[in-house]
């Protein structure tokens, strides 16, 4: 069954790896998190090697509608904010091991033939869509 | 920004703190998340977002150059959701939410 981890194990784990007080560790991970939002707000991407990346995306106004009572609706003009996994983090998810100098991705369009995968794989996936 | 421009931020923020103490700290945050993950289980950050997995079934994609089909196996994919807090932040303050279709009471108003 997966379970949930919140703010209290993160900063439990810091607690435990650097050995400030807990207080002083729970405030370091808000820190952190305000660091990164605060870069997001100012338009910043954020990004973190062998993690992933954030980056804000500006949506277009346009016509919604309640699907409830077909009523059209205008969704007004917003920021989004899109977070990316890295290639290591994809592949870690997966259960693979992937060194870490795989992790060169944070730019590389979807398009290409992401990084982390060894030749052995990429070629694997060529032959299996034909090319 | 980057993650050594956020390490160094960080440390600026807090003097008394060894830069490598905060790598580590910065470091253990990310490890921690990616480690949830990989074990399968969601990481929710109140106010700034919560990171979960995401299971996608196999399923005959086609390859968009030829149109021939082919089958995509099933994947698990990290995903992201971003808080209400950091939403409204990024977007400013929520405009009044107008007033919600009163769904319990389908009589259209009288006129």
């Amino acid at each position: 069954m997966s379970r949930t981890m919140t703010r209290a194990q993160l900063s439990e784990s810091i607690y435990q790896e650097v050995g400030l007080s807990r207080n002083e560790s729970a405030e370091l991970l808000e820190m952190v998190l305000e660091e990164i939002s605060a870069a997001l707000v100012r338009g910043e991407a954020v990004k973190i090697s062998s993690f992933g990346s954030f980056s804000v995306r500006q949506k277009g106004e346009r016509i919604g509608r309640n699907p409830k009572t077909g009523e059209e609706v205008p969704i007004r003009p917003r920021k989004v904010l899109v977070f990316r996994a890295s290639q290591l983090l994809k592949a870690r998810i997966r259960g693979e091991k992937i060194s870490a100098d795989a992790d060169r991705d944070l730019d590389i369009p979807d398009a290409q033939p992401p990084s982390g995968y060894s030749s052995s794989v990429i070629d694997k996936i060529r032959e299996e869509i034909g090319e | 920004m980057t993650k050594s421009e956020l390490i160094a931020c960080i440390a600026e923020r807090n003097p008394h703190l060894f830069q490598r103490d905060v790598e580590r700290i910065v470091s253990t945050i990310f490890d921690e998340i990616s480690a949830a993950l990989s074990r399968g289980d969601r990481v929710e950050l109140r106010g700034f977002g919560a990171f979960s997995v995401k299971h996608r079934d196999s399923r005959v994609g086609r390859n968009p150059r030829t149109g021939e089909a082919v089958s995509v196996a099933e994947k698990v994919v990290p995903y992201f959701k971003t808080g209400k807090q950091l939403r409204d932040l990024l977007n400013g303050p929520e405009p009044a939410p107008a007033p919600a279709e009163p769904a319990a009471d389908p009589t259209p108003p009288a006129s």
